[in-house]
């Protein structure tokens, strides 16, 4: 059970010091994944298997997908066919794998070998945490609750300020042209009795 | 860990690797609770891992929101670019 416990580990360093000396942003997201992964076992071997199943959940699933979206839109253009056939040779996606090969063996000699698989032999489980985290945390459940709702408001506001100026300019524009045709009518008319007379 | 991410933050100046540093250094933190939990069976620890991962959470979506603003004015992601922001 040590042994699962440093050989998680010693993948998780290696695919973080790939993420920071990668040159492309998704190769080196890439590696973030199975870094996260393998320290999500690191947990499990901890004797916290709650911890690592949101690890799994919210950090290579949720956090990880806003990343990858970002990275596509920021590489949206002509070359990305080509960007994206280069990406494609296995010297690229080779490393990853055979990190994550690892973590799957791992997952499934700990599946294998069934129940008790802190190395300590002692695990804080859901219930536990639940009670501390409603009971004497509760004030700091609040708190982050009231953190991510003032992030939420930050990242819409921060996203569509860029359009809300752009529809403030069409709009002025309209009505400088609405004006400009005003004025025309306005000489038109004022020309009419001027004819007329 | 928290010191690769430390490292990979002052050494690369493209923002995306920034936020994914700052990650790496969120997490390496959150290990630490939990090792620290772990340790005296404890479930605080656990607890702090929750808060981290709100915090993380908000704070790479304020970021990437930012980034995007950032892009679209610089048409670049180098950090040094946005240094001659000004008010």
């Amino acid at each position: 059970m040590h042994a699962l416990f440093y050989v998680a580990a010693v993948v998780a360093i290696l695919a973080t010091m790939r993420v920071i000396t990668c040159l492309n942003a998704v190769h080196a997201l890439l590696y973030l994944i199975v870094s996260l992964l393998s320290v999500a076992i690191v947990f499990y071997t901890l004797g916290a298997p709650f911890i690592a199943a949101l690890e799994v959940i919210v950090y290579a699933g949720a956090i990880m997908v806003l990343f990858i979206f970002v990275v596509m839109m920021l590489n949206l253009g002509a070359k990305a066919v080509d960007t994206e056939r280069t990406w494609l040779k296995p010297s690229m996606w080779i490393g990853p794998c055979i990190l994550a090969a690892i973590l799957i063996a791992e997952v499934a000699y700990l599946l294998s070998r069934g129940t008790s698989a802190a190395h300590s032999g002692i695990i804080v489980g859901p219930k536990q945490v639940g009670m501390s985290l409603f009971g004497t945390y509760l004030m700091g459940v609040e708190l982050a609750s009231m953190l991510l709702l003032g992030a939420l408001v930050a990242a819409y506001h921060l996203s569509a300020r860029k359009r809300e100026k752009l529809e403030i300019r069409n709009v002025t524009d309209t009505d400088r042209t609405g004006t400009a045709a005003g004025g025309d009518l306005v000489r038109a008319g004022s020309g009419g009795p001027t004819r007329a007379a | 860990m928290f010191a690769l991410g430390l490292a990979g933050l002052l050494v690369r100046r493209n923002l995306i690797f920034m936020l994914m540093s700052i990650e790496v250094m969120l997490n390496a933190a959150g290990l630490a609770f939990v090792a620290a939990g772990s340790r005296w069976t404890q479930p605080d620890g656990q607890v702090m891992f929750i808060f981290v991962l709100a915090t993380a959470a908000a704070e790479v979506s304020v970021g990437l929101a930012l980034l995007l603003q950032l892009y679209h004015q610089y048409k670049s992601l180098d950090a040094d670019a946005a240094s001659q922001m000004r008010g």
